[in-house]
């Protein structure tokens, strides 16, 4: 066996840790707002791919990294407009339009990845990272863990944010009274179509956002069908974590360091199948499903739609 | 049609007189809007639409070489299709199709050679169908007894199950699998006349009536039977099942592990009849592909089977316009997302259309 277990090795493991991780996070805690309003957004995946290739052009074009991300996220709330206009105006099945949306928005990044750059196939300059002072120095796991973008930090410091919203405010309040009774929030005088229009733009954008991340700073690069199933991987930690973001944090970074283990063992030259790998995460969902399932409670109005006056 | 029409929107059936217009015009204005709406994005993107089409037209549909791999490449997308229906008319979301299909075509590729050694070809291969089906059933086995048991939603656990199948296939061929005379990692080879007869003087299997059987059996299983009319009850209103005395939690099992046998019996008799062995990187994501069609279909066997002949038209004509063309194969995926989404606001038009007329 090589020496791989050596201190750039993990350095190299925290890093792409983190940064599978993100794109998690972000559309993970979109998700996770969604649905605690009774949306189910299974387009999520279409979000990010949309997100991914809007940072990249952007970012390609001179707007530089924050420029790329911006992009993204407004990119992926535009897109998610259409879940807004037709299951939570219309009422029209959520699951078929968001299968829609994930197959539309894949199959046009592909088409103009082709026409746009399947010839010259342009890669980002690297997003120049931010050693923070002190923890970055700490041995073996300070510059793995902590030399990263900012926006890296400004993607964790919104789970904060959004655990602020759930628990201390109307809003929060709101968004997950539209998703348990949203009679009652009609009847309390507060518009249910808004409130749910305003938990699935967000999700768009914040899919956009880890969509754009992992092309504009995880990659440097944009490739059809690069989100890989991290849509469908966010969805699955928004089930899991019900209300709580951080908990929505900590599972993306265990599927991320799971992520990562696969390129970095494959990269050390370790002879481990890395489709077992490539498992474990899924298996890990499957298990804690069994496990905890009774527990994995969902929101009791997901997926349908409200109509005032109907029960 | 018009008792299966009002799934998605849960709306009451036409009226009468609008019995057959309202249907046509709903399932045909999708199309039209779509092929129109996704010719455009070609256009913006500097290709030709009219060419294109016209294109895959000709390479599918019209030389006889192409229909024929049209034909053949219909037998999986039907057998999934004739699962779906299964699945989605007892209200099931059965998404975990693209892992059952895998493990149906894993199981058939590591005892279809090794049975052809041992018996004929005519007990061979039933055989070797009926492993994969028992395959499919079994990998459809823990997402039912998570919904049937603790009412968790199988459209997570479906998808799990699927991304573990790619995985569990692929690592099953690497290390117990492999065919040690072969480069690549695949399973054994079914011997070309050990496979399913072909059709004289084409290279059209019979695995086509096969599928076409499991599509209509399907499709009379829901709509003609009485165990259809329980798993139907189901779909329409859990609540109602229970109250009318059905078990509710063995009814999902059934649904959930039938729809899960005809995904692997999709993936046994494509491997039985076209690809002889699995290879370990082989998941053609048949799943979405299929989801979409049987909503156009609205749930209907006969009107699947039109649906999926149209669509393996584009597949195998696209995939031809891939290399001449330079439009690349995904352009399928936008066609169906457009067809999705119409699909879904004919509906909505057609129930304010009655909803006015009432």
């Amino acid at each position: 066996m090589p020496p791989i277990f050596n201190e750039p090795f993990l350095a190299a493991l925290l890093t792409g840790a983190i940064i599978s991780a993100l794109p998690l996070i972000l559309a993970g805690l979109g998700e996770q707002m969604s649905e605690r309003a009774g949306v189910m957004n299974i387009g999520l995946e279409g979000m990010m791919m949309a997100g991914a290739l809007a940072g990249f052009a952007a970012t390609l074009a001179g707007l530089g990294v924050w420029g790329g991300m911006l992009a993204g996220g407004l990119v992926g709330a535009a897109v998610s407009v259409i879940m807004v206009l037709f299951c939570v105006r219309q009422g029209m099945n959520q699951i078929i339009v968001g299968i829609a949306i994930t197959l539309g928005a894949t199959g046009v990044t592909s088409l103009m990845h082709n026409a746009w750059y399947s010839r010259t196939y342009p890669r980002l300059d690297a997003a120049e990272k931010i050693a923070l002072p002190g923890l970055s120095q700490i041995p073996v796991l300070g510059p793995g863990l902590f030399t990263h973008h900012p926006a890296t930090w400004a993607g964790l410091f919104v789970a904060l944010v959004f655990a602020f919203v759930y628990r201390q405010t109307f809003l929060g309040l709101n968004l997950a009274s539209a998703g348990e009774k949203p009679d009652a929030l009609d009847a309390a005088g507060i518009d249910v179509t808004r409130t749910r229009s305003v938990a699935v733009m967000v999700a768009g954008a914040m899919a956009g956002l880890g969509g754009a991340y992992m092309a504009v700073i995880g990659s440097g690069i944009f490739v059809p069908h690069m989100t890989g199933g991290a849509g469908y991987i966010a969805i699955v930690l928004a089930m899991l974590a019900r209300d709580r973001p951080l908990w929505v944090v900590g599972g993306a970074l265990l599927f991320g360091f799971c992520l990562s283990a696969t390129t970095a063992l494959q990269v050390g030259g370790i002879e481990v199948p890395t489709d077992f790998i490539q498992m474990l995460p899924f298996l890990a969902v499957m298990a804690v499903l069994v496990l905890f399932g009774r527990n994995a409670r969902l929101p009791r109005a997901l997926g349908q739609p409200y109509h005032r006056g109907q029960r | 049609m018009t008792e299966s029409t009002e799934f998605i929107t849960g709306a009451t059936p036409a009226a009468p007189r609008f019995g057959f217009l309202l249907p046509l015009g709903l399932a045909l204005l999708p199309v039209m809007a779509a092929l129109v709406a996704a010719g455009l994005v070609l256009l913006v993107l500097g290709s030709d639409p009219i060419e294109y089409y016209s294109y895959v037209v000709q390479r599918g549909l019209l030389r006889w070489r192409g229909l024929q791999a049209t034909v053949v490449n219909m037998v999986p997308l039907l057998i999934l299709g004739g699962a779906l229906i299964v699945s989605f008319r007892s209200g099931l979301w059965n998404l975990g199709i693209d892992g059952q299909y895998l493990l149906g075509t894993l199981t058939a590729g590591a005892t279809a050679p090794l049975l052809a050694g041992a018996f004929p070809s005519i007990v061979a291969l039933p055989l070797a169908m009926l492993a994969g089906a028992v395959a499919g059933a079994l990998w459809a086995l823990p997402p039912a007894l998570l919904r049937a048991r603790a009412g968790i939603n199988e459209v997570i656990s479906g998808l799990m199950m699927s991304l573990i199948a790619a995985s569990l296939t692929a690592a099953a061929i690497k290390l117990w699998l492999k065919d040690p005379a072969s480069l690549e990692p695949q399973t054994l080879t079914l011997p070309v006349e050990d496979r399913l007869p072909l059709l004289a003087g084409t290279d059209i299997n019979i695995g086509i009536f096969i599928a076409l059987g499991l599509v209509i059996a399907a499709h009379t299983l829901m709509m003609r039977s009485a165990t259809g009319l329980r798993f139907r009850i189901l779909g329409l209103n859990p609540a109602a099942a229970t109250h009318a005395g059905l078990g509710v939690p063995k009814l999902t099992l059934s649904v959930l592990c039938l729809s899960g046998a005809l995904g692997g019996l999709a993936g046994a008799v494509e491997l039985t009849g076209v690809l002889g062995k699995m290879q370990a990187s082989w998941h053609p994501g048949y799943g979405f592909a299929v989801v979409p069609l049987v909503f156009l279909a609205r749930m209907n066997g006969w009107a699947v089977i039109v649906f999926v002949f149209a669509f393996s038209v584009l597949q195998i004509g696209s995939a031809s316009a891939a290399t001449r063309l330079g439009v690349p194969q995904d352009f399928t995926l936008v066609l169906v997302g457009f067809l999705l989404l119409f699909l879904a606001l004919s509906e909505y038009a057609g129930e304010r259309l009655r909803a006015k007329k009432v």
